[in-house]
């Protein structure tokens, strides 16, 4: 299977572009650290498109399904015998569709910054932290073994503090990084224990055994359990906990909103298309392991996700920050993507949810982006990320108009979009599995189309705002991403998914379920009717609707307050009883008898100073005097 | 043995040397007189050896040729010793030992 | 003969230490050291009394001599010394000769009885560079390198700094 040993360049071009942009960047014109950032992302992608090709259509698919192709590892670390830690790239469906997920969002984002970034101060340093994220996103999707993925999955962590952080001046960003920062590690915490537990009960941190779906691995593992709770399914939701914390599941999805201080283009890349959906990965790249061996994890998963879903859906309807809408509205994706992998089987049909997931977050990646970056065309015009700002706006923003509106008929799931197939797949998958769930998600598609198009009738319809300038139309390196990105939205849904990415590696045949899809078209309809009355023109009816439902509606645009109760959590509880006594017993015990030792040996030093006279001859006596002495004492003791 | 002299009387002799020059080291402040006292100390050693030799061992030559040794090692030193006496004349004007205490704390 | 040699020492190297003009010590010590030449005379060790006349008397006192004119004035006069520190010397000298004494005269020396080497050039010669039994040939060169490292080490030492120069 050699052949595919280029893939490491892949992963080492924006490597190299993050060092080379980080060491030199300064020194060169801004533009030229862009220019050099965008080719090099560039190859990347060509690259990857031609491994994709060659993977998928080139003759792996034996009678085994997709074979796993492992082309380039190294022994990292060797522990133990048995314990070893390699880095290395592992190639299978749903990495090689990863990749090309991330690259293709990267380039698009990386040409997009041309022109959006241009004149902001610091540009090598934003092009230079792209790289480094685009470098550790592949190197997450690629990890030939859980711990190599942990490894960049905190660099992941890293670069986006990097970059949510990018505008350092403003302090709402700089919070707003060290939020993104503190809740991911809190949730990485648990995705490592996860990973200790894993690797103590089987004793290999490789994908490659942990999944095979014998499961002899785990046979010894079977016995072992915490508080009536197998070691494997605490282990399992722990690593979830770890993913959700990434995927910004409900309750650790405070960040994701405020992450939206970074730059749009950041936005696109990092909380919409990739990183966000590292955890939907890591739970696709164990899902075997979740799935046989710890279902009571997987039923957490489905609840969790239904109700993020359902719960970011209801808040995105009444905010006003359209960023903050489209944060929401991928609160929401990334909720129907878990439910999918929660509500899935394992093999052929039953599988459907598992490639549903995979299928979703593909197109979603490609219309989140384009949402974002249209989002970012729109804020570049207007200089507001306000909705109230906005209004009339396609007659000045004819590109972005168009590639706005195809976007949020995908997402609102209208056919011939590529959202709707995807949203098809995962409504079907949910409806085999539980009704509730199904019905969670049914109202969920409706809000969806709801405030999508909320947020396009105030934006592009409505009446004139008072503008400063006239809003123009973003220059060509804004508008082409844009307009390859509406194309990939458009035809990503007729991407033979089900014969391509599934839970065994196996095709599997899959037919349009009417009777789901119907009513699911109905119900985006509705909704984007729904929007259409409400706010295609100027109309009284939503001010009135949200004095009516009053506590409500202020519950929602705070976002139920989660916020709030967090932090007086962490301040009333946890600053108050834990930290304050503790920080008292540092400063005061554990500190204070350091510096008694400190001081009493400068004390003592200060008095036996004296000694060291520098009188040679002070020494000269002594030192005789101390042999005559031990003489003396000698002559004495042994007589 | 010879000439009728024990050899206690050689080791008294340089023993009382020895400590001449001990408390010469001591007591003189002027570097090249403390030189001198340690020749005094290497000198009282080396008529040691070569008693203990003659009066002991007289038929072998360990004591002589490490006193032959000791010779050496003191032209040795003496020389660095001066070197570094001219050097400190150089820098200070002086080579009062007292002055010498740059290394102290 | 004996009893004369070792007067000459105890009453020149006391002079040496007391002696409050330099010159004149470097002086009682070259007599110090010839008399040491004339007692390795008494004990019939020819060759040793001559390395000890032409080195040590006629090199290193010489040596220091050349120190003493290069950095003293030949009619400068040492100030006397601290009370402290003629304590501090003269109570070690005495502690410590006493005690070296007591215990020379208590202890019982066994006089070889073995019959007298004859201790000629030939014989010095070969033993000093002989690698067998009785062989000092590793001692030998080990000083030869010594002298050799301490002779550069003086020059560097003594040499004028090159900046030091130009300052001047």
């Amino acid at each position: 299977m050699a052949g595919y040993t280029y893939t490491v360049f892949i992963l080492m071009i924006p490597l190299v572009i993050f060092l080379i942009t980080g060491l030199m960047g300064m020194k060169w014109k801004p533009i030229v650290s862009g220019v050099i950032g965008t080719a090099g992302m560039g190859i990347s992608f060509v690259l990857s498109l031609l491994a994709a090709a060659s993977y998928f259509f080139g003759g792996t698919h034996g009678a085994e399904g997709f074979q796993t192709i492992i082309p380039f590892e190294i022994t990292w670390l060797r522990l133990t015998e048995s314990l070893i830690i390699k880095m290395g790239i592992l190639l299978d469906p749903i990495s090689v569709m990863m990749l090309v997920v991330v690259t293709t969002v990267s380039f698009m984002v990386h040409l997009y910054s041309l022109g959006y970034m241009k004149g902001e101060g610091g540009f090598a340093r934003f092009y230079a932290f792209l790289a480094l994220f685009t470098f550790s996103m592949l190197g997450l999707v690629i990890a030939t073994n859980i711990f190599q993925m942990y490894i960049f999955w905190e660099l992941v962590g890293v670069s986006s503090y990097l970059l949510i952080g990018f505008y350092y001046q403003k302090p709402s960003a700089v919070a707003a990084s060290k939020k993104a920062f503190i809740v991911t590690r809190f949730a990485d915490l648990g995705f490592l224990i996860g990973i200790l537990i894993l690797s103590f009960v089987t004793g290999t941190f490789d994908f490659g055994k942990l999944t095979s779906p014998d499961g002899a691995i785990f046979a010894g593992a079977a016995s072992l359990s915490f508080m009536g709770i197998s070691a494997l399914t605490w282990a399992m939701t722990l690593i979830f906990i770890g993913g959700a914390g990434k995927s910004a599941m409900f309750p650790l999805h405070i960040w994701l909103p405020d992450a939206m201080e970074g730059p749009t283009p950041v936005s696109a890349l990092i909380h919409a298309a990739t990183m966000v959906v590292a955890g939907i990965f890591l739970v696709a790249r164990m899902f075997p392991v979740i799935h046989f061996q710890a279902p009571a994890s997987q039923e957490i998963i489905a609840f969790v996700g239904g109700f993020t879903s359902l719960f970011a859906a209801v808040i995105a309807i009444t905010q006003y920050d359209i960023k903050r809408v489209l944060a929401f509205s991928t609160l929401s994706q990334l909720g129907y993507m878990m439910l999918a992998l929660g509500v899935s089987g394992y093999g052929g049909e039953e599988g459907l949810g598992f490639m549903a997931s995979m299928f979703h977050l593909f197109t979603h990646a490609m219309f989140k982006a384009l949402l974002f970056l249209g989002a970012g065309s729109i804020i570049h015009a207007v200089h507001s990320n306000y909705m109230y700002d906005m209004g009339g706006l396609r007659k000045y923003l004819p590109i972005t108009h168009i590639t706005f509106l195809i976007a949020c008929l995908t997402i609102a799931g209208i056919p011939p979009f590529s959202g709707f197939f995807s949203k098809d797949e995962i409504l079907v998958a949910a409806l085999n599995h539980n009704k509730l769930l199904f019905a969670v998600e049914y109202l969920v598609a409706g809000l969806t189309a709801f405030y999508m198009f909320r947020l396009y009738f105030n934006v592009f319809w409505g009446k004139d705002r008072h503008y400063h300038h006239t809003p123009h139309e973003s220059p060509l390196t804004m508008t082409i991403p844009l307009v390859f990105l509406a194309v990939a939205s458009i035809f990503a849904g007729f991407i033979p998914f089900h014969h391509l990415v599934t839970s065994d590696k196996m095709g599997f045949d899959t037919e349009m379920h009417l009777a789901v899809a119907i009513p699911s078209v109905l119900i985006g309809l509705l909704g984007i009717a729904l929007a259409w009355i409400l706010y295609k023109k100027e109309s009284a009816i939503p001010e009135k609707l949200a004095l009516r439902w009053g506590i409500l509606y202020t519950a929602t645009y705070n976002k139920f307050y989660f916020d709030e109760i967090y932090l007086f959590v962490a301040r009333n509880i946890i600053f108050k009883y834990i930290s304050r006594p503790v920080a008292w017993f540092d400063r005061h015990i554990v500190d204070g008898f350091m510096v008694g030792i400190a001081v009493v040996t400068e004390k003592i030093s200060f008095q036996i100073k004296g000694m060291q006279s520098g009188q040679l001859q002070h020494y000269a006596f002594i030192f005789v005097a101390g042999t005559l002495a031990l003489a003396l004492s000698m002559v004495y003791f042994l007589n | 043995m010879i000439q009728g002299i024990p050899i206690e009387h050689f080791l008294i002799v340089s023993t009382i040397m020895f400590f001449i020059g001990v408390a010469g080291f001591i007591i003189r402040r002027n570097l090249i007189t403390m030189l001198m006292a340690i020749e005094l100390i290497l000198n009282s050693v080396n008529i040691n050896f070569v008693v203990f030799n003659r009066y002991l061992y007289p038929d072998q030559l360990q004591g002589q040729f490490f006193s032959l040794f000791i010779v050496g090692i003191a032209a040795a030193e003496a020389s660095v010793a001066i070197a570094l006496i001219i050097n400190i004349y150089r820098k200070l004007q002086n080579i009062d030992v007292e002055n010498v205490n740059e290394m102290m704390y | 003969m004996f009893y004369m040699f070792s007067g000459i020492i105890l009453i020149c190297s006391l002079l040496t230490i007391t002696t409050r003009r330099i010159l004149r010590a470097a002086v009682y010590l070259l007599c110090v050291l010839l008399a040491t030449a004339g007692l390795y005379f008494m004990l019939k060790y020819q060759f040793m009394a001559a390395v000890q006349l032409t080195l040590y008397a006629g090199g290193i006192v010489v040596l220091i001599i050349f120190s003493i004119l290069l950095t003293s004035h030949i009619t400068h006069r040492f100030k006397h010394p601290d009370l402290v520190k003629l304590i501090m010397g003269v109570s070690t000298a005495l502690v410590g000769g006493g005690l070296v004494i007591a215990t020379i005269l208590s202890h019982p020396f066994q006089t070889g009885t073995t019959s007298e080497l004859p201790v000629n050039m030939t014989e010095i010669g070969n033993q000093l560079l002989s690698t067998g039994k009785n062989g000092y040939v590793l001692p030998f060169e080990l000083i030869s390198i010594l002298l050799l490292a301490a002779m550069i080490a003086a020059i560097v030492i003594a040499k004028k700094d090159k900046n030091k120069n130009s300052e001047i």
